[in-house]
């Protein structure tokens, strides 16, 4: 986005976020999420007559999850259908893997947090995402991390006193 | 109407503990909103944990606050940046970055500020008159009543809402099923809670919004496209002069009115009334070409409108209980934590707390309007920090956050699970604001629909035979209908265009 392509028209700025946007991922892959949700609304129609649907009269536990589950079966089965007319599902790209680093410096903190402390779980989490996803220098990386992390410690441990686990 | 209940909220919200903390939404809601692919009900989301160990009226005021600032947020990084951080916003980019290019954008971000002022308090004067009369009209509602609202509530906002209409209905229904999750009221039979222990009261609303809203935002920000947002113009003036404001004071008038009106109809009405209010104003307009090049008229009416509406919104939440929107949706689960049901008993049992609530929108109004104008240049200077460095600071604050709600480590485990599925909802074109909404209505539509089953002894024509849930029903197929039908008249006009042409 350099100065000398700055849209000048609202149309043409319509025409840059038009262009700016991720590659589509095509039909195929609304079809798959679908699908997904097709198995997940017939798993939940399985386990809702195991619960006891009742009559009418008398509801019982299964009966409004049934109709969910029926719901979910038939409206993705039309989305599986028509799935041909949907092209806002957008392809994973390479930079895709970053979200799966990120998601799983998420999931280690809270895998850990509760044995020892947010301290260590938050200053990895952080210089990850400074250095590996953001690409930020290693000085950067190394500093911000514990800076952010004594921060951290000072509002929420100190300041707020938020039952927070914490290592020291 | 009774006055003195009206007055009484006031002196509830003037205290100075409440003012503080207003004053501290407003300011964590506008600091949190300027980041980068934060909209406001992700805004909203993120900082619901720091409203849960105050009172509740503090923690409905300071959600107010929470509210406008997050929302004026979403402007600061329209007009600075040409983000839009929300719909609503999208057409205050093409005056508001011209503006700014040419060395205004304090003159746009200022009447952004008094137009939302001025929008917004219209519409609380407007909502203090109307909402009592509606909740009178609501007080007669049974079971029957509220399915068939709520079932109507979450058909209206799939079909407004931006994207699939289908997907939005798919993204729904897996709301409706979590909400199942969990120790079933009626029978107390354990549903889909795999034995798990944590399961057993069902999910938590907050790790929910938290994740789909907020970390999803996040991780989908991760894959970073289009390279690095465009750093902040310079400042140059930073308010506008009164030429300008004279010159936006039409737009401002006609935006409060389009906004008000529009907002009251559930589903995207801030969308449709920024987007309505710009058209009108370069529609009327002598010199219409002026507007996409920097016309003031073309911040001031969409930004006004938009707040209007946010504001109106308000009031489907608070006299029928149905949140209108994605934003209004995690404020109704805020306020369920807080013990306090929205709908039209809460006016009558809670005066109260209902007229706190509207007076602090006052509040939370005027406090935005006096803050935003100063702390312009700490925005732009926030702009300019490097997206990678605020984006952890936000994953902490949220996963700290999470477990502070109910001091529970599954609590983390599920924001980060959210996270995921509003991510790869994001990637497979699915709006995680339906299933959000449908979440939160989840339980009240199932037990309003067991009581009513009971009640009718499981004759289902009950829905219809009863007046006003007869009307209702009506409604409910007209917007089922309605885009059907539409969709075979433009087919069939563009049959017969075609055979003209033959």
């Amino acid at each position: 986005m350099s100065a000398s392509h700055e849209a000048r028209t609202p149309e043409e700025l319509a025409e840059q976020w038009e262009a700016e946007k991720p590659p589509a991922a095509g039909p195929l892959s609304t079809a798959a999420a679908a699908a997904v949700v097709v198995l997940l609304g017939a798993a939940v129609m399985v386990a809702s007559f195991r619960l006891g649907v009742g009559s009418v009269q008398q509801p019982g536990a299964g009966l409004w999850p049934l109709m969910i589950g029926a719901f979910l079966v038939v409206s993705s089965t039309v989305l599986v259908l028509t799935a041909r007319r949907f092209d806002d599902a957008e392809r994973f790209v390479s930079s895709s893997w970053l979200v799966l680093v990120g998601l799983g410096t998420m999931v280690l903190f809270a895998l850990v947090v509760g044995t020892i402390g947010f301290e260590i779980p938050g200053a990895v989490l952080a210089f990850v995402w400074l250095r590996f996803l953001g690409k930020e220098s290693w000085r950067l990386s190394t500093i911000g991390a514990v800076a952010m992390v004594v921060a951290f410690y000072l509002i929420f441990v100190l300041a707020l006193q938020t039952p927070i686990p914490h290592l020291f | 109407m009774d006055y003195s209940s009206v007055i009484q909220g006031f002196s509830v919200v003037l205290q100075p503990e409440n003012l503080l903390y207003c004053f501290i939404g407003v300011l964590v809601g506008m600091l949190v909103g300027v980041l980068p692919g934060l909209g406001p009900a992700a805004t909203v989301a993120i900082l619901l944990p720091i409203t849960l160990n105050v009172e509740p009226v503090t923690a409905i005021i300071m959600l107010a606050g929470i509210f406008y600032g997050a929302q004026y947020g979403g402007t600061i990084t329209s007009v600075l940046l040409r983000l839009p951080g929300e719909a609503s916003s999208v057409v205050t980019v093409f005056d508001g970055y011209a503006m700014a290019r040419d060395g205004r954008a304090g003159s746009a971000l200022g009447i952004a500020a008094i137009g939302s002022f001025v929008g917004g308090t219209v519409s609380i004067v407007a909502l203090t008159f109307f909402a009592p009369f509606v909740a009178r009209f609501a007080l007669d509602f049974g079971p029957p009543e509220y399915a068939v609202l709520a079932l109507l509530g979450i058909l209206l906002v799939a079909s407004v809402g931006s994207g699939s209409r289908l997907k939005a209905l798919v993204a729904a229904g897996l709301g409706l099923l979590l909400a199942t999750v969990g120790r079933d009221g009626f029978t107390g039979a354990e549903r889909f809670t795999f034995d798990s222990l944590a399961l057993t009261d069902g999910i938590d609303f907050v790790p929910i919004a938290m994740g789909l809203f907020g970390l999803g935002e996040i991780l989908y920000n991760l894959e970073d496209r289009s390279g690095r947002a465009t750093a902040p113009p310079k400042m140059v003036r930073a308010l506008p002069s009164k030429d300008e404001v004279k010159q936006s004071s039409g737009a401002i008038g006609r935006g409060s009115v389009i906004g008000f009106l529009l907002g009251i109809l559930p589903g995207g009405g801030a969308v449709l009334s920024s987007m309505a209010a710009y058209a009108y104003e370069k529609k009327r307009s002598k010199h219409p070409e002026r507007f996409g090049q920097g016309a003031i008229e073309g911040v001031a009416a969409p930004e006004t409108a938009n707040n209007a509406a946010a504001t109106s919104s308000f009031i489907p939440l608070l006299t029928l209980g149905i949140p209108a929107n994605a934003t209004i949706a995690v404020i109704f689960g805020a306020l369920l934590i807080q013990g306090v049901t929205p709908g039209p008993q809460l006016i009558t049992e809670h005066p109260d707390l209902f007229w706190g609530v509207v007076n602090s929108m006052y509040v939370g109004n005027i406090l935005l309007l006096i803050m935003s104008i100063p702390l312009i240049g700490i925005f732009v200077r926030i702009l300019r920090v490097r997206g990678t460095i605020l984006a952890p600071i936000t994953v902490l604050i949220t996963l700290i956050g999470a477990y502070t709600v109910a001091n529970s480590v599954f609590d983390i485990m599920l924001v980060c699970v959210f996270g995921a599925l509003g991510y790869l909802m994001k990637k497979f074109g699915f709006e995680p604001g339906p299933l959000v909404l449908a979440f939160v209505l989840g339980s009240l539509l199932e037990s309003a629909l067991r009581r009513s089953l009971i009640l009718f002894d499981g004759d289902p024509s009950g829905f219809v035979t009863r007046p006003i849930s007869g009307v209702l029903v009506l409604a409910l197929v007209i917007v089922v209908a309605a885009p059907a039908l539409r969709a075979l008249m433009t087919r069939r006009q563009n049959r017969a265009k075609n055979e003209e042409l033959v």
